[in-house]
C-alpha cells in the first residue's frame, strides 16, 4: 500500500493571522461604542472611509506586485490598520483627509516596504503623523465629549456625514460653537498661560481622573486590551511597559511641581496612550520581539510620549513615540537575544 | 519509591492533545511471526553492521546475523528462525526514502532459539566491562527513538550522580513506553538495577508524565516488590517536549546541560525505559534485542493497539495484525505527531527505532495552509524549549545569512516542532531549520574541500619550484665538472662511459617494460 507524504509536525496550528487580527478588531468594539457615545457617529464614518481606501489600496498594491489580492486581504491587517487610524482621527474629519492617511499607511508605510510583516513602522501611526503635519487644523477639530454643555446642538449623523463628504457644516452650525480643544491640548495651552493644572482641571472638560469622556473610551480600550492579553493575542510586556514608562516620569514631575505637571492618572486616561499601549505598540511587526526587548520598547514609548506631552510642540506624542521606537527596534532586538538553553550569557 | 520532590520547569513547550488513549484501550499482545523478516544492517547511530551470514544459511531466533563494526556500532540478530534468502539493498524506513543493506530471512515458523548467550543472573558479581560487553553483543540501542548504542552510553566514566530513566513519552499518539511500564514494570526496575550496577552509582530517577497514572502505579508497585530504595519514581507534569533529555534533566534537577556538552558532564545519564527493559532481558535471560513494543494508532487503523513486534516484520504485516488500514488512511507516519516522519509504503520493516506507526487520516494530519509572511508575533520564541528565536532564525535563513543563523544557535534547535504549531502565519519553520543545518554543513564541507584543494595546489607549486631549483643546481654542477675535466682526457673518457652506461641501462629497462 502506498501513502502520501506529510512533513513534520503532522498536526497543524490552531491559530492564524486572520484570527489574530480579527480578535484585535473585536477587542476594539467596546471602545468604539464608548467613542460613539461620547463623540458622536464620526468614528464610524471615519472607519468606513479608512477601511474602504485601505482595502482598495492593499488590493491594488498586491495585484501590482503579482500577489493574489484576496489571500492578502484575508489576513485582515489592512482593515485593522484602517480602524486604528480612524480611532486616532477627530470624529469630524473630511473624507479626503482620512483617505490620505489610509493611503499613505497602506501604500508607503506598508506595501512599499514589502507588505505584511516587512514594514518597520506602524502603518496606522505613519499615516496619522502624515495627517498631523499636513492637516494641522483638521487634526485639532475635536468635539467636546457628551455631557459638556454646548452653545449649539451637537452635530447629528446627517451633519457629521455632510462634513465628512463636503468639509462644510450645515447652516447655523459653526466650528466656534461646536468644537473644543482636547484636554491634553487645553492643559498645554493653559499651563502656557500661567494657570495651574488644578485650575484647568476644575473645568467641565475634565472628569474624575482623566478627561471627561476620554477616560471612558480609554477604560474600554483597556478592557479590550486585557481581553487580548487573556486570549494570548498580545503579551503583557508592551502594554505594561508603556504605562509604567509614562506613569513613572509623570508621577515624579507631578510630585515635584504639581502646578505645572498634571497627575499620572490624567496622562493615562487622556489622549491616545491607552490605545497606544494595548493596540498600537503591540503591533508585532514593528515591535521588538523578545520579552526583554518588548519591555525596553514599551518603556521607551511611554517615556517619549511623556516628554513630547510635557515639553514638545504637540499636545499628544504617542504616534511620534511609536515611530521613534520603531526605529530603535533592530538595535533593541540585537541586544536582547535571550540566553539559549545550555549557553552562558 | 514514589517521591514528591521539587520539580523545575523548562522554557516553552506546549500542552498537546495526547491522543494516547486510542491505543492503550487494548491489552498488549504479541504480533505473529511474518513469512519474511527484513533486517537492515544500520538501525542504530554509528557504523552499519557487517553481515556474517550468506544466502542459504539457516539461522535461529536471536542468532547474530551481522556484527558491529567500530566502537559506536551494534550487531543485528535474526528475530525468528529460518533461511537467509537475500543479503543486499532494500528500501528501509528513513526520511530520505533510500535503500540500505538488509538481511532477508524466510521464516520457518518453528521459532527455534539460539543458545549463544548465557543468562547472567549473577550479574552483581560481574564488572562493568563485562556487562557492557553483554549489552553490546545483544544489540541494545536507545529505544526512545535515538537508537544510540547503549553500551557506549553506559561507558561514561566517573562523576555520575544519577541515572534517569525516561518514561515521559510526551509526543502525541505514542504509547509504547506507557504500555511497557504498565505491563512490564518489573523488567524496567530490573533494568535500572543492572544499569546502576554497571555504572557503579546509587541513584536512579524514573520520570513519568502525570497523564499516565496506570504506568506510575505499576512502577511504584514493582519497585516496592523489588525492595529497591535507590530508585525514585517521579511524576512530571505532561508538557511536550519534556521527553527531550535536556528538558527532562532541567525539570528534575533545575540544571541545564551545557550546549556543547553531554548530560554526563553535569552528572546525569538518560536512558529510555524501553532500553532499560531490553538491558534486563539481555543480561538476565541472555535475550538479544529482537522485538520491541510498537504503538499502531491513528484514525486510519481498524484496531489501534500496542503490539510486541519482531524486528524486521514488514509494516504491512503489523497493519494486518491490527485489523488492516481503513480507506480513510492516507499517511503512514513512523514516530509521533510532532517529530515522526512519513513513509511512502508499508513494505518496509519495523526497526529498532520504530516506536509508533500512525495510520493518519486527512483529519489527523491535515494539509498545511499556505504560508504567509511572518508577523514577528514571537509566539515561536515563547514555546521554544531551547530558548531560541525561531522567527529570527527563519528571517536570516531566508536571507541566506548563515553566519548570523549560527550565531543565533541554530544547532541547539531540537526540531521539536513547537514553533510550527503556534505560528499564525503557518510557516514550516522546522523545515527551514533543517534546510539551514544541511546548508551550513554543506558549505563547511565545501570550504574544507576547497581549502584542501588549495593546499594541494600550493604544495604542488612548491614541489615543482623545488625540483626546478634542484635540476638547475645539478646542471650547474655538471657543467662545472665538464669544464674542469677538459684538461684530463682520462677523466673525460670516464665521464662519457658513465653516461653511455646510464643510457644503455635505461634503454634496457624500457625494452623490458615493452616485453
Amino acid at each position: 500500500m502506498r501513502f502520501e507524504r506529510t512533513i513534520p509536525p503532522h498536526i497543524r496550528p490552531a491559530t492564524s493571522v486572520s484570527r489574530v487580527m480579527g480578535e484585535v478588531l473585536i477587542a476594539l468594539v467596546p471602545a468604539a461604542a464608548a467613542h460613539v457615545w461620547f463623540f458622536g457617529p464620526g468614528l464610524l464614518i471615519n472607519i468606513v472611509v479608512a477601511t474602504g481606501v485601505s482595502v482598495a489600496a492593499e488590493a491594488a498594491c498586491l495585484s501590482a506586485r503579482g500577489r493574489s489580492p484576496m489571500s492578502g486581504l484575508a489576513d485582515l491587517s489592512a482593515v485593522l490598520t484602517a480602524v486604528l487610524l480612524a480611532f486616532a482621527l477627530p470624529p469630524m474629519t473630511p473624507w479626503w483627509v482620512t483617505a490620505t492617511g489610509a493611503l499613505f499607511a497602506i501604500v508607503f508605510a506598508k506595501q512599499l516596504y514589502g507588505g505584511l510583516g516587512y514594514n518597520p513602522f506602524n502603518p496606522a501611526m505613519a499615516g496619522y503623523v502624515v495627517l498631523l503635519v499636513s492637516f494641522p487644523t483638521e487634526m485639532t477639530l475635536w468635539l467636546p465629549p457628551a455631557g459638556v454643555e454646548l452653545a449649539a446642538d451637537r452635530p447629528d449623523f446627517a451633519a457629521t456625514l455632510m462634513h465628512a463628504v463636503t468639509g462644510g457644516l450645515p447652516q447655523g452650525m459653526s466650528w466656534d460653537t461646536i468644537s473644543a480643544a482636547t484636554p491634553l491640548d487645553d492643559v498645554k495651552t493653559q499651563v502656557g498661560l500661567m494657570r495651574t493644572v488644578d485650575e484647568v482641571r476644575s473645568e467641565p472638560l475634565y472628569g474624575d481622573f482623566g478627561a471627561r469622556g476620554w477616560e471612558w473610551v480609554n477604560n474600554f480600550i483597556a478592557i479590550g486590551g486585557l481581553w487580548l492579553i487573556y486570549r494570548k493575542v498580545i503579551r503583557w510586556q508592551i502594554p505594561v511597559a508603556v504605562l509604567v514608562g509614562i506613569i513613572v516620569p509623570s508621577t515624579v514631575f507631578y510630585l515635584v511641581d504639581g502646578g505645572n505637571y498634571p497627575p499620572p492618572g490624567f496622562h493615562v486616561f487622556s489622549g491616545a496612550i491607552m490605545l497606544g499601549a494595548f493596540f498600537i505598540a503591540t503591533d508585532p511587526v514593528s515591535a521588538a520581539t523578545s520579552n526583554r526587548g518588548r519591555l525596553i520598547y514599551g518603556a521607551g514609548i511611554g517615556l517619549l510620549t511623556f516628554v513630547i506631552r510635557a515639553w514638545g510642540g504637540y499636545p499628544d506624542g504617542v504616534a511620534f513615540a511609536v515611530l521613534l521606537m520603531n526605529m530603535a527596534v533592530p538595535l533593541i532586538d540585537h541586544f536582547t537575544v535571550p540566553r539559549a538553553y545550555g549557553h552562558d550569557r | 519509591m514514589a517521591d514528591e520532590r521539587r520539580l523545575w520547569r523548562f522554557h516553552g513547550g506546549m500542552a498537546l492533545p495526547a491522543r494516547k488513549s486510542l491505543s492503550t484501550a487494548e491489552k498488549l499482545a504479541a504480533a505473529s511471526i511474518p513469512k519474511t523478516l527484513i533486517h537492515p544492517l544500520s538501525q542504530h547511530v554509528g557504523a552499519p553492521a557487517e553481515a556474517i551470514v550468506a544466502v542459504g544459511d539457516r539461522v535461529l531466533r536471536g542468532q547474530p546475523i551481522a556484527r558491529a563494526t567500530g566502537y559506536v556500532g551494534s550487531p543485528v540478530h535474526a528475530s525468528s528462525s529460518g533461511t537467509v534468502v537475500d543479503v543486499g539493498p532494500r528500501p528501509v524506513p528513513h526520511p530520505s526514502g533510500l535503500s540500505a543493506a538488509c538481511v532477508v530471512i524466510r521464516t520457518d515458523g518453528e521459532d527455534r532459539p539460539y543458545e549463544g548467550y548465557d543468562p547472567l543472573s549473577n550479574y552483581r558479581t560481574l564488572n562493568a566491562p563485562a556487562l557492557r560487553a553483554r549489552v553490546r553483543e545483544c544489540g541494545i540501542v536507545g529505544l526512545g527513538g535515538a537508537v544510540f548504542p547503549t553500551s557506549v552510553k553506559l561507558n561514561v566514566g566517573v562523576g555520575l550522580k544519577s541515572l534517569i530513566l525516561n518514561g515521559a513519552e510526551c509526543e502525541p499518539w505514542i504509547s509504547c513506553d506507557d504500555t511497557l511500564m504498565r505491563y512490564r514494570a518489573a523488567e524496567i526496575i530490573t533494568g535500572a538495577q543492572v544499569m546502576l550496577h554497571a555504572l557503579e552509582i546509587g541513584h536512579c530517577w524514573i520520570a513519568i508524565e502525570d497523564d499516565k497514572p496506570e504506568a506510575f502505579e505499576a512502577l511504584v508497585g514493582a519497585c516496592a516488590r523489588a525492595v529497591e530504595t535507590r530508585i525514585d519514581i517521579v511524576r512530571v507534569p505532561a508538557r511536550y517536549p519534556e521527553g527531550g533529555e535536556r528538558q527532562l534533566i532541567q525539570v528534575l534537577t533545575g540544571q541545564e546541560v551545557p550546549a556543547d556538552g553531554l548530560p554526563a558532564d553535569i552528572g546525569y545519564l538518560c536512558h529510555n525505559v524501553g532500553t532499560a527493559a531490553a538491558v534486563a532481558r539481555a543480561v538476565l535471560y541472555g535475550e538479544p534485542l529482537i522485538s520491541r513494543i510498537v504503538t499502531v494508532t491513528g484514525a486510519g487503523i481498524a484496531r489501534p493497539r500496542n503490539l510486541e513486534v519482531r524486528l524486521g516484520t514488514p509494516i504491512s504485516h503489523v497493519i494486518e495484525e491490527c485489523g488492516g488500514a481503513l480507506d480513510s488512511a492516507c499517511h503512514l507516519i513512523m514516530g509521533g505527531a510532532m517529530m515522526g516522519f512519513s513513509l511512502d509504503s508499508d513494505e518496509l520493516p519495523v526497526i529498532k527505532a520504530t516506536n509508533c506507526l500512525v495510520l493518519a487520516t486527512g483529519e489527523d494530519a491535515p494539509p498545511r495552509a499556505p504560508a504567509i509572511p511572518c508577523i514577528r508575533c514571537g509566539e515561536c520564541a515563547e514555546v521554544c524549549p531551547a530558548r531560541l528565536l525561531p522567527q529570527q532564525l527563519y528571517w536570516y535563513t531566508r536571507a541566506e545569512n548563515y553566519d548570523h543563523v549560527e550565531s543565533l544557535h541554530l544547532y541547539d534547535c531540537i526540531e521539536c516542532g513547537c514553533c510550527d504549531l503556534v505560528c499564525p502565519s503557518q510557516i514550516p519553520l522546522v523545515q527551514y531549520f533543517r534546510f539551514a543545518k544541511t546548508e551550513i554543513w554543506n558549505r563547511a564541507l565545501e570550504r574544507q574541500r576547497s581549502d584542501h584543494a588549495r593546499e594541494r595546489f600550493e604544495a604542488r607549486n612548491e614541489r615543482l619550484a623545488r625540483q626546478a631549483a634542484e635540476k638547475a643546481r645539478r646542471l650547474a654542477a655538471r657543467t662545472r665538472a665538464l669544464e674542469s675535466s677538459k684538461e684530463d682526457p682520462a677523466a673525460r673518457q670516464a665521464m662519457i662511459d658513465e653516461v653511455m652506461a646510464r643510457v644503455r641501462r635505461k634503454k634496457g629497462e624500457e625494452d623490458g617494460d615493452a616485453e
